[in-house]
C-alpha cells in the first residue's frame, strides 16, 4: 500500500484507535499514547503561549475590555438595527407604513371594544386614552423581551462567522423596538390630542421615561437573550409568562384603583397592591400615562387632599363597575395614594439600573458559549 | 500565532435515540424514571499539539469527519476544550461555508455590516466597501438580497469581507471551494497577502492542489488526531493521497509541481 521507508515529516501523534491502523501503517506508525514534536518547545505549552502574551482562545473578556468593545461597535450596532428593520418589512407590500399601521391598528380595535361596543371606563377618566397608552408602553418592554429571546438563534450565521462582543446583537434588537415606540408615540400623541387632554410641559417626561424604560429593556433584553439561546423550552412558556405580565401591570385597568374597590382580593391585601404597583412593567406605565394624560394627573389618589367620604363614593361607583359618571371619576383623588408619583420615578430608575447590571452580567458569563452547539 | 495545546474536544449530542421530544419520554423523565437519557459523547478531537507561527499558512487535510472543521472552531473559541488548551493572539476569525451572514439583506448591506462588526469605524467601512465588492465579482448582484446569490457568489462575498480586514489569524474553512477559477486565483494571491502582513491563515480544503499552492505547512488529520505535519506539503499529500487510496498525482520530478493544472497562475 505505502512505502514506510519514505521519509517522513514531523510526526506528532499517532492513530490511537485499531480502526486507524490503514492511516497510521501507512504514515510508518507505531501506536503511541503521546509523541511530542521535537518543534515544539520543551517547556508546557500553555506556559509557553502565556509567556508569548496568547490569550486562551475560548476566554471570557474582562467585564471593562467587554464594554470598551460594544462601545467600539456602536455603529454595527445601529446599522445592524436599522438592516434588521428593514428585513422585517421587505416581504409586505405596505413595507415600512407598517411600522405606523401596527400601533394605529392597535389603537383601533381598543377603540372599537371600549369606545364603541362596550363602553366601560372602570372608574377611569379618558378611559380609552389610558388604555392605548398602557397597551403601547407594556408593548415596548414585551417585544424588546420576545424577540430578543430569539436573538441568537436568528444571528447563528453572524456569530459564527465573525467575532464582536454578542451582547451588540440584544442591543439592536431593543433599538429597532425603540424606534417602533417612537412611532408608536407619535401615534399616541395623536390619540391623547383627540381625546380631548391639553398640550402640557409634563409631555416633555416622556423622553426620560422612555429613556429608563429603554434600559431596562436593554438589561431583560440580555437576560432573555440568553435563556432563549440556552433553554429552547424558553419561547414556548413566553406567552403564558407576557400575558400574566400584561395582567398584572394594570393595562387594562388601574391597579391603584383595583386595590381601592373594596370587593376584590387585592382589596383585603394591601400589600400585594403595592407589589403589583412597584413592578417595573406597571411603574414605566404610569410614568408615561401621568405624564402624558391631565386626566390621570388630577385623578390619581392622593392628588387631592384625602377625603374619606369622597373616597368611598368614588369606590362604590367603581365597584358597581361599568360606567362611572364623569363628575365621579375624577374623585378618586380623594383616595390615599400608595405610591406617589415621585417615588414611581425612584423606581423606574431603580429598575433600569438592576435591570442593566444584572442583565448584563447574565449574559456576559455566557460570552463565549453563544453559537455553540 | 496559535499554540494548540494537547486539545481534546468532546461534543454532547442529546438525544440520539431521536425520542427527545415525545411525551411520554418526557413524561418518564419529570417522573424521574429516566435521566435526561440518551446523551452521546462524540470525541472528535483526542489530544492535538502544535504551534503556528506568523507568516505561516497551514493546510489542514483529512477525510470527512476527521475533526478538521471542528478543530478550527475550536481556535476561534467557538467550542470549550474538553482538555488542553487553545492559545491565540487576538481574535480569530472563522470564515466558513454556512456563514451566511444576513440572507434578507442585500449585499451591500451584508459588506457594511460585516465591516462594521469587524470592528471597523464608519469611515473605513465606506473606503473598503468598493474594494471588497470589486474582490468579491459579484457585480450587480450586490444590490439583491444575499439569498438569491448562488453558493459560489455568497461564499466569495463573504470571503470578500472577512479579508478586507487585517485578521492575526484566519480560518478559512472550505469556503473558496465554490469559487471559480478566476476567484481563486485572486483569493489565493489575498491569502499570501495576508501571511506576509504576519497573520496566520489555515485552510481546511478537499481541493488538494489548493493546499499545496497556498500552504506552507500542512496538518493531515484523522479521526481526531494529527497523522502527520510539517513542512514538506507535497510529500505529505501524495501520502494522504495514497493512504486514502486516490490515484498518485504525477509530479515534474525536477520541481515537485503538478504536471497538470487546474488552477490557473501562481503567485
Amino acid at each position: 500500500m505505502s512505502d514506510p521507508n519514505v521519509p517522513s515529516p514531523t510526526l506528532l501523534s499517532a492513530g490511537g484507535d485499531p480502526g486507524a491502523g490503514r492511516i497510521a501503517a501507512a504514515a510508518g506508525l507505531e501506536r503511541q499514547s503521546e509523541v511530542r514534536s521535537p518543534d515544539l518547545p520543551t517547556e508546557p505549552l500553555g506556559t509557553y503561549a502565556l509567556r508569548h502574551g496568547l490569550r486562551p482562545s475560548a476566554e471570557r473578556p474582562p467585564v471593562l475590555a467587554y464594554l470598551a468593545e460594544i462601545w467600539r461597535r456602536r455603529h454595527f450596532v445601529m446599522a445592524f438595527a436599522t438592516a434588521r428593520n428593514i428585513a422585517m418589512y421587505t416581504e409586505a407590500k405596505l413595507g415600512q407604513i407598517w411600522q405606523v399601521l401596527t400601533p394605529l391598528l392597535n389603537a383601533g380595535v381598543y377603540f372599537l371594544i371600549f369606545g364603541v361596543l362596550v363602553p366601560i371606563n372602570r372608574g377611569i377618566p379618558n378611559y380609552l386614552a389610558f388604555l392605548v397608552t398602557g397597551v403601547f408602553v407594556f408593548n415596548f418592554t414585551q417585544r424588546a423581551f420576545i424577540t430578543t429571546s430569539s436573538v441568537i438563534t436568528e444571528s447563528l450565521p453572524l456569530i459564527r462567522a465573525l467575532q464582536f462582543p454578542r451582547a451588540a446583537l440584544p442591543l439592536a434588537y431593543v433599538i429597532i423596538e425603540l424606534e417602533q415606540m417612537v412611532l408608536a408615540m407619535a401615534v399616541l400623541v395623536v390619540i391623547v390630542l383627540a381625546t380631548g387632554e391639553p398640550v402640557t410641559w409634563y409631555w416633555l417626561l416622556v423622553i426620560p421615561a422612555l429613556l429608563l424604560q429603554t434600559i431596562f429593556n436593554i438589561g431583560i433584553g440580555l437576560f432573555a437573550a440568553r435563556l432563549g439561546a440556552q433553554v429552547n423550552d424558553f419561547s414556548q412558556l413566553l406567552p403564558f409568562l407576557m400575558r400574566t405580565w400584561l395582567y398584572v401591570s394594570g393595562v387594562l385597568f388601574s391597579i391603584q384603583n383595583l386595590g381601592l374597590s373594596q370587593t376584590s382580593f387585592l382589596a383585603k391585601h394591601s400589600w400585594a397592591v403595592q407589589v403589583l404597583e412597584v413592578n417595573p412593567a406597571a411603574v414605566y406605565i404610569t410614568m408615561v400615562r401621568d405624564s402624558v394624560l391631565r386626566s390621570q394627573r388630577l385623578s390619581a389618589p392622593g392628588a387631592k387632599p384625602y377625603n374619606a367620604a369622597l373616597c368611598t363614593q368614588w369606590q362604590n361607583a367603581a365597584a358597581r363597575g361599568g360606567t362611572v359618571p364623569v363628575k365621579l371619576q375624577y374623585d378618586s383623588a380623594y383616595c390615599a395614594a400608595h405610591i406617589t408619583v415621585q417615588h414611581f420615578w425612584y423606581y423606574g430608575i431603580g429598575w433600569a439600573a438592576l435591570a442593566l447590571v444584572v442583565g448584563f452580567f447574565f449574559f456576559w458569563r455566557a460570552e463565549t458559549r453563544y453559537g455553540r452547539g | 500565532m496559535v499554540v494548540v495545546d494537547d486539545l481534546h474536544i468532546v461534543y454532547k449530542v442529546y438525544g440520539a435515540g431521536g425520542d427527545r421530544g415525545s411525551a411520554a419520554t418526557v413524561l418518564l423523565r419529570a417522573l424521574g424514571r429516566r435521566t435526561r437519557g440518551n446523551i452521546r459523547e462524540v470525541h472528535a478531537i483526542r489530544g492535538i499539539s502544535f504551534i503556528a507561527y506568523r507568516g505561516d499558512a497551514i493546510g489542514i487535510i483529512g477525510r470527512n469527519g476527521s475533526g478538521k472543521s471542528t478543530l478550527l472552531r475550536a481556535i476561534a473559541g467557538l467550542l470549550p476544550p474538553e482538555d488542553g488548551n487553545v492559545y491565540t493572539t487576538g481574535g480569530a476569525s472563522l470564515l466558513g461555508v454556512n456563514a451566511a451572514l444576513l440572507d434578507d439583506l442585500t449585499g451591500e448591506r451584508n459588506v457594511v455590516l460585516g465591516c462594521l462588526a469587524m470592528g471597523m469605524s464608519k469611515q473605513e467601512a465606506k473606503v473598503r466597501y468598493q474594494s471588497v465588492v470589486d474582490f468579491s465579482g459579484v457585480g450587480d448582484f450586490i444590490n439583491l438580497p444575499m439569498k438569491t446569490y448562488s453558493a459560489g457568489m455568497g461564499s466569495r462575498l463573504r470571503f470578500a469581507i472577512a479579508a478586507a480586514k487585517h485578521h492575526e489569524v484566519l480560518l478559512i474553512d472550505e469556503a473558496l471551494a465554490t469559487g471559480d477559477a478566476e476567484f481563486r486565483v485572486r483569493s489565493h494571491n489575498r491569502i499570501t497577502e495576508l501571511r506576509q502582513a504576519a497573520g496566520t491563515v489555515f485552510l481546511v480544503a478537499h481541493n488538494l492542489e489548493e493546499v499545496e499552492l497556498t500552504c506552507n505547512r500542512v496538518v493531515w488529520m484523522d479521526r481526531g488526531k494529527i497523522v502527520m505535519q510539517g513542512d514538506d506539503v507535497i510529500s505529505i499529500v501524495d501520502k494522504y493521497i495514497d493512504a486514502s487510496g486516490g490515484i498518485p498525482v504525477e509530479r515534474d520530478p525536477a520541481t515537485r509541481r503538478r504536471l497538470h493544472r487546474a488552477v490557473g497562475g501562481e503567485s
